[in-house]
């Protein structure tokens, strides 16, 4: 048995030992540098482009939008973003020329020699003030104002959450070049298919002449989802120009200015309750911040509308929501996606019903979490694995939530001590897999192949960037054959040798892909059975059995394609019914100080249980759930883009600030399983999950240790001395 | 003409001296394993070992490590052969995208080279200057904890 | 990174002499110690096609000497040395303090005591303890020696005293006459490690007979364009008792001395309120 044990990284040894290659590691001989020219106003028609004649233009290659031989655009949802500015820029660092070099540096050189000249138009910066909606969700249960009617109290709040950027470590790189008539792509992402999708409708190429391979890649978090496909848009454009491969790889500051963040939003919640704090009534509004192009928008409004209610049942909810045009770099996918910011609000609202009511929040929660059987906003009936009361329950005994509530309380009342002291708990929920309709839209596939050597290879589009992809799919694949993880191997990501898997998001690479994997190879054990009389024992056997199967063939593929499960059922246009097969729960409590005279917070202590249906190997799990923990921290209390005229001015390390190991506290996790029927093994979805919850706890713990209420992230110390009487 | 040595190996570099330590092993002597993620010394994927001593090779333009020793990642253990260290992170869990493993090994291996304390506290001070987005460093702190019992 | 290697002009004296003669002949070259500030820059592509004089070759500058009434850093002694000498440790803790705060352990290897001062950042981590320490900068030029002290090394935001053809060869710091009863550094920065400061402190209090203060020194980084003593507050305190009063007063008497503005990292509002803060615990005794 394979599932269940801590099976070591089998991408570990080549990243440990320095020998994995991430992009710029690549040898490409004869590669040139491509370099970006962005605009400098966030909104205004290009009136002129002019190139600096003093400088030897004819040792570069110069692109721009007349070059792209196909569409002007970066194909996702809507076909609004172009790949480079025609005539027209919405945003700062838009990409209106690039340039290639032989050498970096004159690349670089040449980029400052352009000089664009612009006719400002007037920019729309504020969310609430813009006009330009790309989408819009409306989610209605039961009579709102019935509900209203009924409620012995009415409790109202507004919160905010601003952007953040993925702070992956290894900048977006991509690499270009054509080879016998294909273009092949090459560099750091996420999603394969997803750039090849968009490389179609550039170059007027079919995906036999298009090839994408993911290298190694170092963190993507979602910042690596869809803007790859515009940099692969970019570095083929001009490698095919300049008739030689190019790369692209950004400096730290220009990843941080130009490419997408997590949406900015602001939540207003107005709900009634008994007044023994029953839910009655949940009116929700949500604006998103889109940036200037829809790219993901609907589909992150999407994810945060249906969280918007939380992990609580109430007979008659409301969710209006809405994300906007402004003229800012587009914002994109960034773990979570559009659930933090929702969930923010909801579960710091308990503790202004709290203040209401007097009633604890811990108490509200316990008398409206789900429960198996409970039904969503949607009407969805949570028919089975829901751990969520599993998860609370044991968060709040293990960091002894209860009496430290009263502990600390005593503490913050001594003038005499030097720091507040705050514990804080906050619960969620989190879809795993693609909202309502989408796995049937995207139709995955994933496969396993034998080869007549007796390889087995497991064949998917998901991609590992961190988080353990390859070494679960061996897992999965070894348990459902009933052989040994190390008798597989993983197909590189490339769209000339896997099927398309859908993309390396939405908490679906275990439970959908996997899932696919763990079918395909049952497909593979039962040829084995049928047609070798028996599952092979040994690697010799293998090979006999191999030789058997692939009747002369070099390899023979097993491959299957997503089957939607029959119980769930969603409708598109009402916004009604299974909005995911499943939720994953979790529950964390913060346990952290307050420097009383410099309002510096230390985070003490983090305590989560975390219920994923099944840890496929929990040493990755948890890595997962404290390294999204830790972002969700740093979030809370450190991370804030700054904008200034529509452009991210604190773009670097030293001023966007992210944790360090100093900054981190030691974290309990307790992992729960409440297996889904669907997922391989009973797994759900874990990678995104933890990232909904530290928020809240934190904004919770703060409200405990100094009595204010901050309805905004993150909690810097700024915000709190200012919050003081 | 600057002459360092690298891994134990004598090397001569002959391009600009002003060319930074960085570009110098990645480029022309093909040690890739170092990485860059910011440019800034912020991030300590670039770290590297000089005259035993942890800095960012992003930040030293390759003149000022004329006559010096130089340790990168590569002379750490290999796939089948890994050092106490590495097999500790592997262990572990110390890391998962791995951009920023070889400026951590490098830190890492000189704080136990050094004497340096093995409990949490100490252990986080001198990983402070190594950015990690993807473990939240409990793993990588443990897989150095676990190396440096082993190596007793 | 946008440096180009090939645009740049490297000198590399071997000595002090040899630095100044360099110096004087290409004035326009920048200075470069340990690099963890210029090389920044650098790799932004704002220094392309510069001269630099490398003076990590001049030895001379690397050495910390102890003498009879005092210690003197060598210009290119880094943030790590500083706080591994036992005579720094013990007679200069607040400096040893501020060293361990400067970035973490690769900044600190590299980055030297002159290289900060020559910075000339409002936000330099060793200035209050420098300050405080009342250490002299010796600079030498084209025209010879010359001390200057702590409260006159600093123009303004990254700009020195220094004339043109001056390096900082050494940092002077005088044992004071008399043990301080006790002393403080502070910083409050953007995050636990690796840190820009918003607020610096460092102080040093001389108690006299009877409760009467003898002597206090107190100073704060990153609430003005250079670092400042609170001469004002120092000028009230001195012969005074500490008591609530006496203690609030001076701490109203901060804001004669610093001038703390909004910018990327924090606010006025709260750098004053922080600053009051600190100040006031540490009179009070209760600054750990």
């Amino acid at each position: 048995m394979s599932v269940g044990k801590n099976e070591p990284r089998r991408d570990g040894p080549a990243k440990l030992t320095g020998r994995a290659l991430y992009l710029d590691d690549v040898n490409i001989p004869g590669c040139w540098h491509g370099v970006t020219v962005r605009s400098t106003v966030p909104h205004g028609k290009i009136k002129s482009i002019s190139y600096d004649p003093s400088f030897p233009w004819d040792e570069c290659v110069i692109v721009t939008a007349k070059d792209i031989p196909g569409k002007n655009l970066v194909a996702l949802i809507e076909a609004d973003q172009p790949l480079l500015a025609d005539g027209i820029v919405r945003h700062r660092e838009e990409a209106i020329v690039l340039i290639a070099h032989a050498d970096r540096a004159t690349a670089y050189e040449a980029a400052k020699r352009v000089k664009i000249e612009y006719e400002p138009l007037p920019p729309v910066f504020d969310m609430e003030k813009a006009d330009k909606v790309f989408k819009s969700f409306l989610i209605q249960r039961g009579d709102l104002d019935a509900g209203f009617a009924d409620a012995d109290i009415v409790v109202e709040g507004e919160y905010r959450t601003p952007s953040q950027e993925q702070a992956y470590i290894e900048n977006n790189a991509i690499a270009a070049y054509e080879e016998d008539g294909v273009l092949i792509v090459t560099g750091s992402l996420q999603c394969p298919y997803y750039v090849l999708k968009a490389m179609k409708q550039i170059f007027n190429r079919d995906e036999s002449r298009i090839r994408i391979i993911q290298t190694v890649t170092g963190g993507g978090f979602g910042g690596k989802e869809e803007y790859p496909s515009m940099l692969a848009g970019h570095a083929a454009l001009l490698a095919l120009k300049a008739g030689r491969p190019v790369k692209i790889v950004y400096d730290r500051h220009e990843d941080m200015a130009a490419t997408t963040k997590r949406h900015p939003e602001i939540v207003r919640h107005r709900t009634g309750l008994t007044k023994d704090g029953r839910l009655l009534a949940q009116d929700i509004e949500v604006i998103m911040d889109g940036g200037a192009y829809a790219t993901l928008s609907a589909v992150v409004l999407s994810r945060g509308t249906l969280h918007a209610a939380g992990v609580y049942e109430c007979p008659n909810v409301r969710v209006r929501s809405k994300v906007v045009m402004t003229h800012t770099p587009p914002n994109g996918a960034f773990r979570g996606f559009g659930a933090p910011q929702t969930l923010f609000a909801v579960e710091l609202h308990w503790e202004r019903i709290a203040d209401a009511l007097h009633i604890d929040s811990l108490t509200l929660r316990r008398k409206n979490i789900f429960k198996l059987g409970s039904t969503t906003a949607t009407g969805q009936h949570l028919l089975e694995s829901v751990g969520a009361q599993e998860c609370l329950e044991k968060t709040v005994k293990s960091s002894q939530y209860v009496s430290k509530r009263k502990e600390y309380d005593r503490w913050n009342k001594n003038p005499k001590n030097p720091t507040w002291k705050g514990i804080g708990l906050s619960v969620c929920h989190h879809g795993a897999g693609f909202t309502g309709s989408g796995e049937v839209y995207l139709a995955s596939r994933a496969g396993i192949a034998l080869t007549s050597k007796g390889e087995l290879v497991v064949l998917a589009a998901s991609t590992e960037i961190g988080q353990g992809t390859n070494t679960m799919f061996a897992q999965v694949a070894a348990d459902a054959l009933g052989a040994p993880a190390s008798w597989f191997t993983v197909e590189t990501p490339d769209t000339h040798k896997v099927p398309d898997s859908g993309p390396t998001v939405a908490s679906r690479t275990c439970m959908v892909v996997g899932g696919l994997v763990s079918r395909a190879t049952k497909e593979l054990k039962r040829a084995f059975e049928a047609e070798y009389g028996r599952v092979p024992k040994t690697p010799a056997d293998l090979k006999k059995a191999a030789f058997v199967l692939c009747k002369g063939a070099p390899a023979r593929r097993f491959e299957v394609q997503y089957e939607k499960p029959p119980e769930v059922t969603w409708d598109d246009a009402t916004y009604r019914g299974d909005a995911y097969g499943v939720y994953s729960y979790a529950a964390i409590a913060v346990d952290l100080e307050i420097d009383r005279l410099t309002y510096e917070v230390r985070v003490n202590k983090v305590t989560t249980a975390q219920d994923i249906g099944k840890a496929i190997n929990p040493l990755l799990a948890e890595g997962q759930i404290i390294g999204g923990s830790t972002q969700g921290l740093g979030w809370a209390l450190l991370e804030e883009p700054i904008f200034k005229d529509g452009v991210m001015i604190n773009s670097t390390f030293t001023n966007y600030v992210i944790p360090t190991s100093l900054d981190t506290p030691p974290f309990e996790v307790i992992l729960v399983e409440k297996p889904y029927s669907r997922g391989p093994f009973g797994a759900k979805g874990v990678g995104e999950l933890p990232m909904d919850i530290p928020g809240p706890a934190v904004a919770a713990a703060v409200k405990h240790a100094t009595g204010r209420l901050i309805p905004t992230l993150p909690h810097t110390p700024e915000r709190i001395a200012k919050a003081q009487p | 003409m600057i002459k360092l040595t690298v891994n134990g190996k004598k090397k001569s570099f002959k391009g600009a001296p002003f060319t930074r330590l960085i570009d110098a092993l990645r480029e022309d002597f093909a040690l890739t394993g170092t990485k860059e993620g910011c440019g800034e010394g912020e991030c300590g994927a670039c770290t590297v070992l000089l005259d035993g001593k942890p800095v960012n090779s992003c930040l030293i333009p390759v003149i000022q490590a004329d006559g010096h020793r130089l340790e990168t990642v590569e002379s750490m253990g290999t796939p089948e052969k890994l050092s106490k260290l590495q097999s500790g992170f592997l262990a572990c869990g110390g890391a998962q995208c791995g951009i920023c493993t070889p400026g951590m090994l490098m830190t890492a291996h000189a704080h136990l080279k050094g004497g340096g304390k093995r409990d949490d506290k100490s252990v986080r001070t001198a990983l402070a200057g190594n950015l990690c987005r993807c473990t939240g460093y409990q793993d990588i702190v443990k897989s150095v904890i676990k190396a440096a019992k082993g190596a007793k | 990174m946008r440096g180009d290697a090939k645009s740049m002009t490297v000198l590399s004296p071997r000595t002090a002499a040899e630095a100044l003669k360099s110096y004087a002949k290409a004035p326009h070259a920048l200075p470069l110690a340990g690099g963890t500030d210029l090389m920044v820059g650098w790799n932004m592509g704002q220094l392309n096609g510069r001269a630099v004089l490398d003076l990590s070759r001049v030895s001379e500058w690397r050495k910390i000497k102890v003498v009879s009434d005092g210690v003197d850093l060598g210009a290119l002694v880094t943030h790590a040395e500083i706080q591994a000498h036992p005579i720094l440790r013990k007679r200069f803790p607040l400096l040893v303090a501020a060293c361990a705060t400067v970035g973490a352990a690769q900044i600190q290897n590299r980055g030297t005591i002159g290289g900060n001062i020559a910075n000339a950042s409002p936000a330099g981590d060793t200035f209050p303890a420098l300050a405080v320490y009342e250490a002299t900068v010796r600079v030498v030029g084209p025209n010879g020696r010359r001390a200057v002290p702590m409260s006159e090394i600093f123009a303004g935001v990254k700009k020195t005293t220094l004339m043109k053809g001056e390096l900082i060869e050494a940092v002077f710091l005088p044992f004071p006459d008399k043990t301080p009863t006790r002393g403080v550094f502070r910083k409050v920065g953007t995050r636990a490690a690796q840190a820009i400061s918003k607020t610096m402190f460092a102080g040093l209090i001389w108690n006299g007979k009877d409760g009467v203060l003898e002597g206090v020194r107190l100073s704060f980084g990153s609430l003005a364009p250079t670092v400042r003593r609170l001469y004002a507050a120092e000028a009230f305190l001195k012969g005074r008792r500490l008591n609530d009063t006496t203690i609030n007063a001076a701490a109203e008497l901060l804001t004669n001395d610093v001038s703390p503005i909004d910018d990327i990292r924090s606010t006025r509002e709260y750098r004053l309120v922080v600053s009051r803060n600190i100040l006031t615990a540490f009179l009070k005794g209760e600054l750990k």
